[in-house]
């Protein structure tokens, strides 16, 4: 006699139960993390204080928060008009670099210019960069029927080399010790904090923006209705007349421009110059926070709360409890898969079945 | 009649506020062939996906040969020994006959053991299948044979057959019916359920008829006339579709010339140098078996699909044959495909958001913001006008029955009041009443000057529809003739062989 186990279509799935799912895979996540936490040989109720209430309280740390959210928000938002329409960019990591180095680079030419017109042009040339660089693996889907999975990701190792390229060779700075990295920008080519002594600039505000813009057009546009058909019904999205290339363009395109805007803020508005390694991960990480808000905007502006929740209280528990970085990157895939799981629990219901053989 | 199989008592589901079923009883008997009957929307299909273990009814008790048992899962019901054909296919393309039929025996292979039984049974039912063909080489009534061999290799003792004939020739029907006489006569009950009351009078002993969820008789078909069992059914007499009044027709809207399209995919057709003018005020249709290029000819007009490799398609005096189908829709034509879900509307979406499908390109639905209200309207509009039965005020294309969704979809495109209609088997699963009803609204639209072109493979539609009739056969389609100067066996003829040269130069 063994035992089989077998996933059976729910017939019905009651709101309550939708709404209460990620909160209850949180709490799974959180339970799990804080067992291996206990198996390290720390303390869970420390880790939990420094994981989760110190970014929470803590003015200065919830700055923080806020600020490592907004790239996360800007890249995410994009994703979701790629992922909505069923095309995956699994290369905005690559697309953030490059608005980066668009941006800085303006940054870099008007090095020791001053005017209100520097940052806007960084922007749109950040933007701009990112987009050139989703336009590839559209085009070559669009093309050739390549699968933009795997270009889109390839090409994020391409723009980490040439990030290296440049902050070694033409942009590296000639005072800068042989370091490899960019001048430092000046305070025109800088997001100014939004409040005296406070952290926060305008990006974060840029991303609550995309997040308006983006609810509105799912919810009330043709563009955001034909994104959606396309992903969910591509023939009826083709009876509608819906250009399958030309959404498959688009979407790339939006994803990309918001992911190079993100690219920008990141460099102009955190570290204040370009120097290898600034992605940190963060175009992969915003792939997590799009699924865990169920590919909705208003889902994935909170989730982006959560990881940057996360990945600040992993900085300092790295610090505080010798906890390694890496815990984070773990907690983060728990995280998904506690949300995933939960999600196809209640689409199937899990049943065992005695067989006699 | 054998000993009792089934009994249903008090099945009661409803979703939401509709009750799909409402204290439903019904009982099967071994050999008994019974049909289940009712308009679009009645509760057929819920009935049967409860006895099928794929819906849980809210109250009742199900009896399966005298034990009442409780059916969790389809697993459970074929454990039960029921079995189920639906209405669409559900094989696998690329796999052979034999793979697809071994794919549901848990535990099973297609090896030479299971052939051996395979061929047993299907030489024992009469059903000729090459196990060994791949199945996007098959035709609808090779594909539905697998089908049905596929639920008697489990040896039901209850079949479920959920509008079996939609898609088969009279030929592959009569052939469907000797095997379920034989199937019958071996002591199985037959659930069947059919919206052509004629073959249910061929073959059914027993009718059980629902109305709005609930049993309004139960009755012998062939002691009524199939006049009578439409009157049960829809609650009054059935319309007769009323000719049109005698009109002029006007300048061609559709001009086909030479058109030679490429095969879409490696399961198409390949369409050769087709020839049809469609002119203001008529009907024209194009009859034959499914599978002979019609979907490639659909998607060729509409613009959907369909690599033009020589040739014109003209529409309303333009030539359209590289514009898409919202430059056609822009020109006053509308299309009406064959796949209602997933191709005409999006499955999960509301009625109301179905309507931009078709709507947006011509229609002003809003500048920068969709115009959610008007959106509305239009949808409430075609429910109310084509009498679409809805389970809510705005749900999900995919809860609609298959006849109303059908009905939904033809008064979308009505409702744009189009010059020229193109119609791809128009009242596929509807009932008496609504298939009268799109049919006589195509001919009304017709009648008020637009061109309609309709394809199908009901050669009763055909008939009563049509001023003139073209016939496809193998990627060519013969010339259209009018109405009467074709019989139905010269229609029937050219079904099966195509024109041959001599009448086509005629
Ligand atoms: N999943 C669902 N959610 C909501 N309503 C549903 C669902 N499935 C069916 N219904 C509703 O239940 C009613 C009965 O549907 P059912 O499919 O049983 O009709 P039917 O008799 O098979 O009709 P048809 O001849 O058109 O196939 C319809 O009004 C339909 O809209
Ligand atoms: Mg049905």
């Amino acid at each position: 006699m063994s035992f089989n186990l077998a996933l059976v279509p729910r017939r019905e799935v009651s709101l309550l139960r939708q709404v209460l799912t990620p909160v209850l895979a949180l709490v799974v996540a959180l339970l799990i993390g804080g067992l291996i936490v206990w198996m390290m040989g720390r303390s869970p109720a420390k880790a939990f204080d420094v994981f989760l209430r110190e970014p929470l309280t803590d003015p200065w740390a919830l700055q923080e928060v806020l600020l490592k959210s907004t790239p996360l928000m800007l890249i995410s938002i994009g994703l979701i008009f790629c992922f909505r329409a069923n095309r995956w960019n699994i290369g905005a990591e690559g697309q953030f670099l490059l608005g980066g180095m668009f941006g800085g680079g303006v940054a870099i030419a008007t090095h020791g210019l001053s005017g209100p017109w520097i940052l806007p042009l960084m922007m749109l040339a950040g933007a701009l960069g990112g987009m050139l660089y989703a336009a590839i693996p559209a085009a070559l889907r669009n093309r050739f029927g390549i699968s933009e999975i795997l270009t889109s990701l390839m090409l994020v190792y391409v723009a980490e080399l040439l990030l290296d390229y440049l902050v070694r060779g033409p942009w590296r700075d000639p005072k800068g010790f042989n370091f490899p990295q960019s001048v430092p920008f000046t305070d025109a080519a800088q997001l100014q904090p939004l409040f005296e002594g406070g952290r926060l600039h305008a990006g974060f505000v840029l991303a609550l923006l995309a997040v308006l813009v983006a609810i509105l057009v799912f919810r009330r546009s043709l563009f955001g209705f034909a994104v959606k058909a396309s992903g969910e019904a591509p023939r009826a999205a083709n009876f509608a007349g819906f250009n399958e290339k030309r959404i498959t363009l688009v979407v790339f395109l939006i994803s990309g421009g918001l992911a190079g805007l993100a690219g920008m803020i990141e460099v102009s508005g955190q570290v204040g110059q370009l120097r290898p390694g600034f992605g940190q991960g963060l175009g992969f990480t915003a792939i997590i926070v799009a699924f865990l808000g169920r590919l909705s905007p208003v889902g994935a502006m909170l989730s982006s709360f959560v990881i940057a929740v996360l990945l600040i209280g992993a900085e300092s528990a790295q610090v505080s409890l010798k906890l390694p970085f890496d815990l984070t990157r773990f907690f983060m895939g728990l995280l998904l898969i506690a949300v995933l799981a939960g999600e196809s629990l209640n689409r199937y219901r899990l049943e065992f079945r005695k067989e006699t053989a | 009649m054998g000993p009792e199989r089934i009994r249903l008592s008090g099945i009661t589901k409803a979703f939401g506020a509709l009750k799909a079923n409402d204290h439903v009883d019904l009982t099967l008997h071994a050999g008994e062939i019974h049909a289940l009957l009712g308009e679009n929307g009645a509760g057929k299909s819920t009935l049967m996906k409860i006895l099928y273990g794929l819906l849980r009814p809210d109250s009742g008790e199900i009896r399966i040969n005298g034990q009442r048992v409780s059916l969790p899962s389809p697993q459970a019901a074929r454990a039960q020994g029921i079995g189920m054909v639906f209405q669409h296919f559900s094989l696998f393309e690329d796999f052979t006959a034999l793979e697809n039929i071994a794919i549901p025996l848990e535990g099973r292979i297609a090896d030479a053991a299971l052939r051996a039984q395979v061929e047993a049974k299907a030489r024992h039912f009469g059903l000729a299948i090459d196990l060994d063909r791949p199945v996007h080489t098959l035709s609808a009534g090779e594909r539905q044979r697998i089908e049905i061999l596929r639920a008697l290799m489990q040896e039901p003792q209850v079949l479920i057959l959920d509008e079996p004939t939609s898609v088969l020739t009279p030929d592959e029907a009569e052939a469907l019916f000797a095997t379920l006489d034989t199937l019958a006569e071996e002591g199985a009950g037959i659930l069947f359920i059919s919206h052509k009351l004629e073959e249910v009078r061929r073959l059914c002993s027993r009718a059980t008829i629902l109305r709005g969820g609930k049993v309004v008789a139960e009755t012998d078909p062939r002691a009524v006339s199939a006049a009578e069992l439409a009157a049960l059914m829809v609650g009054e007499g059935v319309l007769d579709l009323r000719p049109a009044a005698a009109h002029a027709l006007g300048e061609p809207l559709l001009h086909l010339d030479g058109l030679s399209v490429a095969p879409e995919g490696v399961h198409g057709v390949a369409l050769q140098d087709i020839h049809l003018t469609v002119q203001a005020g008529e009907v024209v249709a194009i009859a034959g078996v499914a599978g002979n290029g019609q979907s490639e000819l659909y998607a060729a007009i509409s613009g959907e699909g369909g690599r033009v490799t020589a040739g014109r398609v003209t529409m309303a005096g333009q030539d359209v044959t590289r514009r898409d189908i919202n430059a056609r829709r822009a020109l006053g034509a509308a299309f009406v495909p064959e796949a209602r879900l997933g191709q005409a509307t999006l499955p999960q979406g509301p009625l109301s958001e179905n309507v931009i499908l078709s709507w947006h390109a011509t229609e002003s639905l809003g500048r920068w913001l969709l115009d959610k209200v008007r959106i509305g309207e239009v949808a409430r509009t075609v429910i109310s006008r084509f009498d679409v039965r809805t389970p809510s005020a705005d749900p999900q294309a995919a809860q609609l029955s298959g006849g109303n969704l059908q009905k939904y979809v033809v008064g979308r495109e009505i409702e744009r009041q189009p010059r020229l209609m193109v119609v791809d088997q128009p009242s596929w699963g509807v009932d008496a009443r609504a298939a009268t009803h799109i049919r006589q609204t195509l001919l009304d639209l017709a009648a008020k000057g637009a061109a309609v072109l309709v394809i199908s493979q009901d050669l009763d539609e055909v008939m009563v529809m049509a001023d003139r009739i073209a016939v496809m056969h193998g990627g060519n389609l013969s010339a259209a003739r009018p109405v009467s100067a074709l019989s139905r066996a010269e229609i029937g003829l050219l079904m099966t062989q195509g024109e041959s040269p001599a009448r086509g130069a005629a």
